[in-house]
């Protein structure tokens, strides 16, 4: 890897580890009996680590210009392997988790193994490790395709792969410790997030670098989304992040909003968390993989035009429907459940855009379980889309709020889109990165898709049937006048929910397990058959975009 | 508006300026004015805030991830009053960096959670929960009694507290540590203080009923005991909100 960068950029390399190092040992030495000098410790570990692995490789030769004429891919490589070790790792803790709610003693007497600072590690692992990492590295891999340009450098993809997973294991690690601002899905400290920060302006500039380059006219629709990905993540982390840490020498620190105003912001971010790291991103990665895949256009450039403006303008109002009934004006309840409601319209639009396409290519979907991975997220995008906006209107809200319904509902879209969409496009990346006929095996494959189908219906039937009895136990009277149920009846009548629940989770994981397997092997015998490489498809111009809009 | 469209596709900084500007409007109108309208936070002028060892437990309290499970949100519904007291007020969480609404129960609301129960039996319940509700599923925290309070940097904390925006004055920060102290051991010299700069309603007792030393068990003991009572606001009959200024 060192190989490939240029001199020059390997001098880059080397100041960055060590302002890394150094900002590390200032961490480690400014926090000496707190949380945060372990992470200094940390950081300065991976910063010295990786310092020696560039002066090992320092005086290798320097790469041939001929690089210029092929896509740079090494870094989507590695991010599509993190992706995966993220995958099975989060997804073993949200396991854990779910069989600790039905079985509280399945832990060790220590706070690290306890639900709460468990649970963080799921969702974060998941969401930013799992799907971060997916995100980062097809971006990578179809910016440049659909530009035709290469990455204009190598030093600054590294950074930014790098750079996100040491924000993750930083996020991870200090759940652990109990690090957190209990700011759901924005839980790391004020630290992380400034490193966050740094690493995703790292991220907008390379891929306006690179769209700066390109050869094609047009900026195809899933640059759009992508971009709207990166933008927006980076808005909304910066506002609900602002905080006053109550030293530099503490992890600890202090929202800037209180109260009402900090949960409206909370869940404007929450949301749109949802909204553009958990959709728009992964929807750029449709438009990609799918028609490329099918071997058909997307279905129609108007209907992606309507959609992605239509997701980018609708999604931002509709935070507040996760405030319904509470102490939030309820003008601003209002606002969130009309615009839900409205979300419908694009959502489908895409979903229906998605499955569009496959028309002519039915036949592949039947034979092909890659493409059956896309078409059943496009259709588990349009159900959960459906279900989101039904939730959002407010006497539906007042029984599923709280409930486990909620989880249900992101499980679809989590475990139905994000991940099968993921799976998809990871399958047809990895053969076309390391140049290989196909998959190690299709069987495995075959496997992955039956067993995160079976898994997925499973969670999501589970948490429908426990949310919507809790909901109404909670709420049922008996004849004179009373509430029927204790919220301990409701806990017991869960019971079998949480084990079905469970079960669930462990064919999904069960399926990421093989997936990885599959991957691992793939690459194996790929390195193996080819220790000459042929030369990459031309950056300069056979290669044409997968589906270039019509007018 | 397509032909349009097919020109913008062709410009980098005219998808982004798009983008921005079109990503912008909802949380500009939304939010914002949460912070200009008065009525969007009732007056209470009986508001007091947090004790440094209530403090210190809310931030226990955040640290485990309880949020995860324990909402502090009673909704304006028939059944949620009934089971859980008044609904949750807007003032109610006006000093809580960050809020602690929640958004899942797999455990019930803990909006008015104070003085529900005495401090033996959440002692009893956070060491195990099982031993006071058999069918529990929450974790046990034992290890909250056997782990001493960290008290040298509360003056810090409520320091920063100030600097968001909660009222602690001077001698609140100089004194935090000595506080947390004294509202844990009603005997010492140091449990006037509190009640001084706290008020006379300021619960001052052995929470974890171990007067000698403080634990965590102390600070998240207090802070559970604190919920929903900083404030009568909630108590009182509805129309604070219109009497604004």
């Amino acid at each position: 890897m060192i190989g490939e960068l240029t001199k020059s950029e390997r001098q880059g390399a080397l100041l960055i580890l060590l302002a890394l190092a150094v900002t590390g040992l200032a961490m480690a030495v400014g926090g000496s009996n707190d949380p945060l000098g372990t992470h200094g410790t940390l950081v300065m570990v991976v910063a010295i680590v990786g310092t020696f692995a560039v002066i090992t490789g320092y005086y290798a030769p320097e790469p041939p210009e001929s690089r210029l004429d092929s896509y740079y891919d090494t870094p989507t490589k590695f991010g599509i392997v993190a992706a995966m070790v993220w995958a099975v790792i989060a997804m073993a803790v949200g396991d854990w988790v779910a069989w600790l709610l039905a079985f509280p003693e399945w832990t060790f007497d220590a706070a690290w193994a306890s639900f709460g600072r468990l649970r963080p590690v799921h969702t974060s692992g998941v969401i930013f490790g799992f799907g971060g990492n997916a995100l980062i590295a097809t971006s990578f891999y179809v910016m440049q395709r659909t530009s035709r340009a290469r990455l204009p450098d190598q030093l600054s993809p590294w950074f930014v792969l790098f750079g996100y997973n040491l924000f993750c294991v930083i996020a991870a690690t200090g759940y652990l410790m109990g690090v957190t601002q209990s700011k759901e899905y924005a839980e790391p400290e004020w630290y992380a997030d400034i490193w966050l920060v740094i690493v995703w302006v790292t991220y907008f500039v390379l891929y306006l670098r690179t769209l700066n380059r390109r050869k094609e006219p047009h900026i195809y629709v899933s640059n759009w989304y992508y971009m709207a990905f990166i933008l927006v993540v980076a808005m909304l982390h910066i506002v609900n992040n602002l905080a006053v840490p109550i030293s530099w020498g503490s992890a600890k620190s202090y929202s800037l909003f209180a109260g009402v105003q900090d949960a409206m912001t909370e869940w404007w971010y929450g949301h749109n968390a949802v909204a553009f790291f958990l959709t728009s991103g992964f929807l750029g990665m449709m438009y990609y993989y799918m028609p490329k895949r099918a071997g058909r256009p997307i279905y129609s450039y108007r209907m992606s035009i309507i959609s992605f403006w239509g997701i980018t303008f609708f999604y931002m109002w509709a935070g507040s429907h996760h405030l319904h009934y509470t102490a939030l004006p309820q003008w601003v309840q209002s606002l969130g459940m009309t615009f839900s409601v409205m979300l419908l319209v694009p959502s489908w639009v895409s979903a229906g855009n998605a499955l569009m396409t496959l028309n002519g290519a039915w036949h592949k979907v039947r034979d092909d379980a890659v493409l059956r991975f896309m078409m059943v997220a496009a259709v588990f995008y349009g159900l959960s889309t459906f279900e989101g906006s039904f939730m959002a209107i407010r006497p539906v809200n007042a029984l599923s709020h709280y409930t486990d319904w909620t989880v249900g509902h992101v499980h679809a879209g989590a475990l139905g889109w994000v991940a099968m969409i993921t799976f998809g496009a990871i399958y047809a990346s990895v053969p076309w990165l390391w140049k290989r006929d196909g998959m190690y095996s299709a069987k495995l494959v075959e496997a992955h898709f039956w067993l995160s189908l079976a898994g997925t219906i499973i969670y999501v039937f589970a948490m429908w049937n426990s949310g919507i009895i809790q909901g109404l136990m909670w709420r049922t009277y008996n004849e004179s006048g009373t509430l029927a149920y204790s919220f301990v009846d409701s806990l017991i009548a869960m019971h079998p929910y949480y084990i079905a629940r469970a079960i669930g989770g462990v064919f999904f994981l069960l399926g990421a397990i093989i997936g990885f397997y599959n991957i691992w092997m793939t690459i194996r015998t790929a390195s193996q058959a080819q220790s000459q490489a042929e030369p990459d498809y031309s950056a300069v111009g056979i290669e044409i975009p997968a589906v270039q809009p019509g007018r | 508006m397509f032909g349009f469209h097919y020109r913008l596709e062709r410009k980098t900084i005219g998808m982004v300026l798009g983008i921005i500007g079109v990503a912008s409007i909802g949380g500009i109108v939304e939010i914002a004015p949460l912070f200009t309208i008065h009525q969007t936070v009732e007056a209470a002028p009986d508001m007091r805030v947090y004790t440094p060892l209530e403090l210190a437990g809310r931030n226990i309290y955040i640290r485990e991830g309880c949020y995860a499970c324990h909402s502090q949100m009673i909704r304006t519904l028939r059944d949620e009053v009934e089971r859980y007291g008044p609904y949750s007020l807007a003032v109610e969480s006006k000093y809580d960096h960050p809020m602690l609404w929640g958004s899942k129960r797999t455990g019930p609301d803990l909006a008015r959670l104070g003085e529900k129960y005495s401090d033996d039996w959440h002692v009893a319940h956070m060491i195990n929960p099982r031993d006071v509700v058999p069918e529990s599923v929450m974790p046990a925290y034992a290890f909250l009694a056997r782990t001493e309070l960290r008290t040298d940097d509360l003056g810090k904390h409520l320091k920063a507290q100030r600097a968001v925006g909660v009222p602690y004055t001077d001698a609140m920060i100089a004194n935090a540590p000595a506080d947390a102290y004294g509202q844990a051991s009603p005997d010492s010299p140091a449990a006037e203080g509190v009640v001084e700069r706290y008020g006379k309603a300021t619960m001052v007792r052995a929470f974890d009923g171990k007067p000698n030393d403080l634990t965590e068990m102390d600070a998240l003991v207090a802070y559970l005991q604190i919920l929903g009572r900083l404030t009568d606001a909630a108590h009182k009959p509805v129309a604070s909100a219109e009497k604004q200024p």
